[in-house]
């Protein structure tokens, strides 16, 4: 081949970069492996990765059981090593795919439409955010303070350099949404009011009634949705202007916090501010029903500076993995999914609540509690992990006026003898006088 | 076909409609395990939020949804296919091994909140990548939390703008060449820059004296693809360097065609302040028809206080944690720690690869792109006669003649068995063909690509309608992209 070019050498070919910065040396990284060895290595990363234990963590990533057709289908060569389908003519696999995702989203969250997928739930909501203001030509957001603070802190970064100012509206002891503060921060620029629902403490909103605090102001209402699975059994935010969500319980592994799947649904007349891909249906040259990316005049590649959002690559191969489990799921099996959800987490609030408080009980919710104890749960949660269990995440971080909570969570994959064994341990402690000094770990963040 | 491929066949494949139109009440791929808790009452526990009805998701068996996919997966290219030339996309092969690490028990199942302790793999391999990186690129600090990479540019901006926030002054654009990718003008905007354009030079690089007379203290940096989008190393990158730094500006570096430089050279050695890498294109994580990408972004020591947090360190016992404590921190781009499961594979790619085998790997992808080009050159105007790195961009300047225009030529190369190059991209080339083959394409491939497009030629001189009516042999054709977009029609109803 280097005769047919012409070189003598490849570093011919390298010829148009500066000697000076030429590398000429070996780089430092690990020797090359045999693919057995890179196995070995990983899985010894594996056996140092909690592997045995059973979770109660729940707070925007979820346990639940992932048919194994999910994977199947996705490791099909045809679907993972394709690029972003502009070809459409052979591209037609996947952008069906992602027309029937988005008509699922649209059937579950109540929306018109649902774009082909956004990074992560937390930023589908800034992304979200920055929709409601260009629809309303406003610049302000408030957002309510039981949106997981992880999304918060995600939309603050966002929102800092494009002078957006941000209000928090706090919560009752129902762990709702303070309408009276939320109706004090909404004003003649308040863009949007960004809520969670359920929220990040589970507790289910009253969105009719936010929504119409927002809509009275002439704002949008954007619902962050971080658990999934409750849209088989909750009803939606139809009375949302923008639902930004994360479908990461539909399939999608755990994997220690990504890749993830994040989805922005809205109503049509919106359609035009939404960032993301779009698949739109419409017919050859022969009239035979196709599927094109559409409405590629927001994006960046065709209006530069002027598009509404930068993304390009998104999160396709997990929209599929959310897309298959709702296939396999569907009209029946997503609502017994998530009563098993629901009666899991009833049963274990109902058994810590004989040891500890259970706050915000006078809202419905969905599959997490918040538990108070007397003794810290950073303590608690070093004493199960001594038992193999690792305990709700403890609050202090995110909500110090909280005291001694932590949050919970059980799925169709938490077992009544794990409920049982974790309460039996917190009973222990909490049936006894504080021990004094304790060697307190910091067992979760 | 007038020039018959050796490369491509006619073939069945099957019809299959939309999965609402299959579903029927009573069908179900699922099953639930009986509850080991008392059941209870949703109406009772939701009141007013229950949801009594699920509208119209479908109902289907389990082989339906298998057929029903895998009859969809059969009307996609893919690099698992052949050749997939898309310039500035690195559409390399993804190793299976990569796919089996990322799913073992402890990785795939790994809680991000679940306690340090019991994290340690997971945090080995973020630290492990981000030293990999940080020696591939000769930066000094990094982190892996941007989804892809116009999130690492805008991460990367963030970073620029908190660096010059810090003197005082946040400064007011950002310079960007037009040969740029669209994403970084739409970034530059999302972090509050305006965004100037850089003119190109008669050879396609960086006019040095025109950035010498858009440089000042207005600059905030200036976004550059290296090698750019013509597929050219920026040969006075020092001097560019040099004059952005002398006004106190940075270079941020678009590491989309990093799969030029990964171990013959390092951008933290030319003067690159903050860079982002697109694990997705260079490391092999599979592009899995448009994402999961991940974009990190590394940059020099002055920078580091700003990176979005946590970041990994080493605690004094020797174990890995994370720090939040970190004043300065652009805050949070993303949840949690990013893509990690693009991070398992992007260092799986590493180690398979070492040393020899990353340097070898950057060694072949120059290779083969010059081979295109010499095996097309002549037949297809090539604008900018300047060598080539990783790609090379041809323009359709002699086929227009005949009314023929890169799509057209993009289309027919279908028929051939091909997965189009990237068409009508640098804009700074009218009518542009972008080809990069990668180095995971063998001669006998590439000399199949190069018949093709040389028949394609031909076609085009005996009989244009031919490609202009293109592809002939696919399931749908040349689809009303006008209509879709005029009224659109965007998710199925009933």
């Amino acid at each position: 081949m280097l005769k047919a070019i012409g070189a003598r050498s490849i570093d011919d070919l390298f010829a148009p970069i500066p000697a000076e910065y030429r590398l000429n040396r070996d780089l430092t990284v690990p020797r090359q492996m045999a693919e057995s060895e890179i196995v070995d290595w990983f899985r010894q990363r594996s056996q140092e990765n909690g592997i045995e234990y059973t979770s109660f963590l729940g707070a925007g990533a979820y346990l639940h059981y992932r048919p194994v057709i999910v994977d199947s289908l996705i490791s099909r060569g045809e679907f993972l090593t394709a690029y972003t389908p502009y070809q459409a003519e052979i591209s037609q696999g996947t952008l069906q795919a992602i027309f029937e995702f988005q008509t699922m989203i649209c059937e579950l969250t109540g929306m018109e439409v649902a774009n082909a997928s956004m990074y992560d739930g937390s930023t589908a909501a800034a992304e979200a955010a920055m929709m409601a203001g260009r629809v309303t030509g406003r610049n302000s957001v408030v957002i309510a303070k039981s949106l997981h603070p992880e999304y918060r802190e995600v939309l603050a970064t966002y929102a800092h350099h494009q002078g957006m100012p941000l209000t928090l509206a706090g919560f009752t002891e129902t762990g709702r949404v303070n309408l009276k503060e939320l109706e004090q921060a909404v004003t003649p620029d308040t863009a949007c009011v960004l809520i969670q629902s359920p929220n990040f403490f589970g507790t289910v909103e009253d969105v009719n009634a936010i929504a119409d605090i927002a809509h009275k102001h002439g704002a949008l209402l954007v619902v962050s949705i971080a658990e999934a699975v409750s849209l088989g059994i909750v009803e939606p935010p139809r009375q949302a202007d923008i639902v930004a969500m994360e479908a990461q319980s539909f399939g999608v592994p755990l994997g220690f916090g990504g890749p993830y799947c994040g989805v922005i649904a809205t109503q049509e007349k919106f359609v035009r501010q939404m960032p993301g891909r779009l698949a739109g249906q419409t017919t050859d040259r022969k009239g035979k029903r196709g599927f094109v990316l559409t409405l590629a005049t927001r994006e960046q590649h065709i209006r530069r500076e002027k598009a509404t959002s930068n993304i390009c690559t998104n999160q396709a191969l997990v929209a599929l993995m959310v897309n298959i489990f709702m296939t396999v799921y569907g009209k029946v099996g997503l609502k017994e999914l998530a009563k098993q959800n629901l009666a899991k987490t009833a049963y274990s609030a109902e058994q810590f609540s004989k040891h500890a408080r259970i706050l915000f009980s006078g809202a419905p919710r969905f599959n997490e509690f918040v538990v108070q104890t007397s003794e810290d749960p950073y303590v608690i949660n070093s004493r199960l992990l001594g038992h193999k269990l690792v305990g709700g995440l403890p609050l202090k971080k995110f909500y110090p006026e909280l005291g001694n909570a932590a949050l919970w969570c059980c799925t169709e994959m938490t077992t009544r003898t794990a409920i049982d064994t974790a309460v039996g341990m917190l009973a222990e402690s909490e049936s006894e006088e504080p021990r004094g000094e304790h060697a307190v770990e910091e067992v979760a963040r | 076909m007038k020039h018959p491929t050796p490369k491509a066949t006619r073939h069945v494949n099957q019809n299959e409609s939309l999965i609402f139109e299959k579903s029927s009440s009573g069908k179900a791929a699922w099953k639930l395990p009986p509850l080991d808790v008392p059941e209870v009452d949703a109406a009772k526990l939701l009141g007013r939020a229950e949801r009594k009805d699920l509208g119209h998701m479908p109902e289907v068996s389990e082989i339906e949804i298998i057929r029903h996919f895998t009859r969809l997966s059969t009307w996609n290219y893919a690099i698992d296919l052949g050749m997939y030339p898309l310039g500035s996309c690195t559409m390399k092969y993804n190793p299976r091994v990569n796919e089996v690490v990322a799913r073992l028990e402890g990785l795939a199942n790994g809680h991000p909140y679940q306690p340090e302790k019991i994290s340690q793999g997971a945090l080995r391999i973020l630290k492990t990548l981000s030293d990999c990186l940080l020696e591939i690129t000769g930066m000094e600090a990094i982190t892996l939390q941007p989804a892809a990479g116009a999130h690492g540019e805008l991460t990367g901006l963030l970073l620029v703008r908190a660096h010059h926030q810090a003197k005082g002054n946040p400064r007011k654009k950002v310079l960007i060449p037009d040969s740029a990718h669209g994403t970084n003008p739409a970034t530059a905007a999302m972090v509050g820059y305006a965004v100037e354009n850089l003119k190109s030079n008669a050879r396609g690089m960086v006019e040095v004296s025109a950035l010498e007379a858009q440089m000042n203290d207005d600059v905030a940096a200036l976004m550059l693809t290296n090698p750019n989008t013509l597929g050219v190393f920026e040969q006075e990158i020092h001097k560019i360097a040099q004059i952005l730094h002398a006004k106190g500006g940075l270079l941020y570096m678009d590491g989309a065609n990093m799969n030029a430089l990964v171990g013959k050279v390092r951008p933290g050695d030319f003067g690159v302040d903050v860079m982002h890498l697109n694990l997705h294109k260079t490391f092999s994580t599979p592009h899995g028809g448009g994402g999961p990408g991940s974009g990190p972004v590394a940059v020099k020591r002055a920078l580091e206080p700003f990176l979005p947090k946590p970041v990994v360190i080493t605690k004094s016992d020797g174990t890995l944690g994370f720090e939040y404590n970190r004043p300065q921190s652009v805050g949070r781009v993303r949840s949690f720690y990013g893509n990690f499961g693009m991070f398992v594979r992007a260092l799986a790619y590493i180690l398979a690869n070492g040393p020899d085998g990353l340097r070898q790997t950057t060694e072949d992808a120059v290779l083969n792109a010059n081979y295109i080009r010499k095996g097309l050159e002549g037949i297809y105007d090539l604008p900018y006669a300047t060598p080539s790195m990783h790609e090379v961009v041809f323009s359709d300047k002699l086929q227009a003649r005949k009314g023929v225009k890169t799509m057209d030529i993009a289309k027919r190369l279908i028929d051939y068995g091909f997965h189009p190059y990237t068409t009508a991209f640098p804009l700074i080339v009218p009518g542009a063909l972008m080809i990069e083959p990668t180095e995971s394409e063998d001669k006998a491939e590439m000399d199949l690509f190069i018949a093709a497009m040389k028949s394609i030629a031909q076609e085009v001189e005996e009989d244009p309608q031919t490609v202009l009516d293109a592809p002939h042999t696919t399931r749908v054709s040349r689809l009303d992209e006008t209509a879709a977009a005029r009224k659109p029609v965007l998710r199925w109803k009933p």
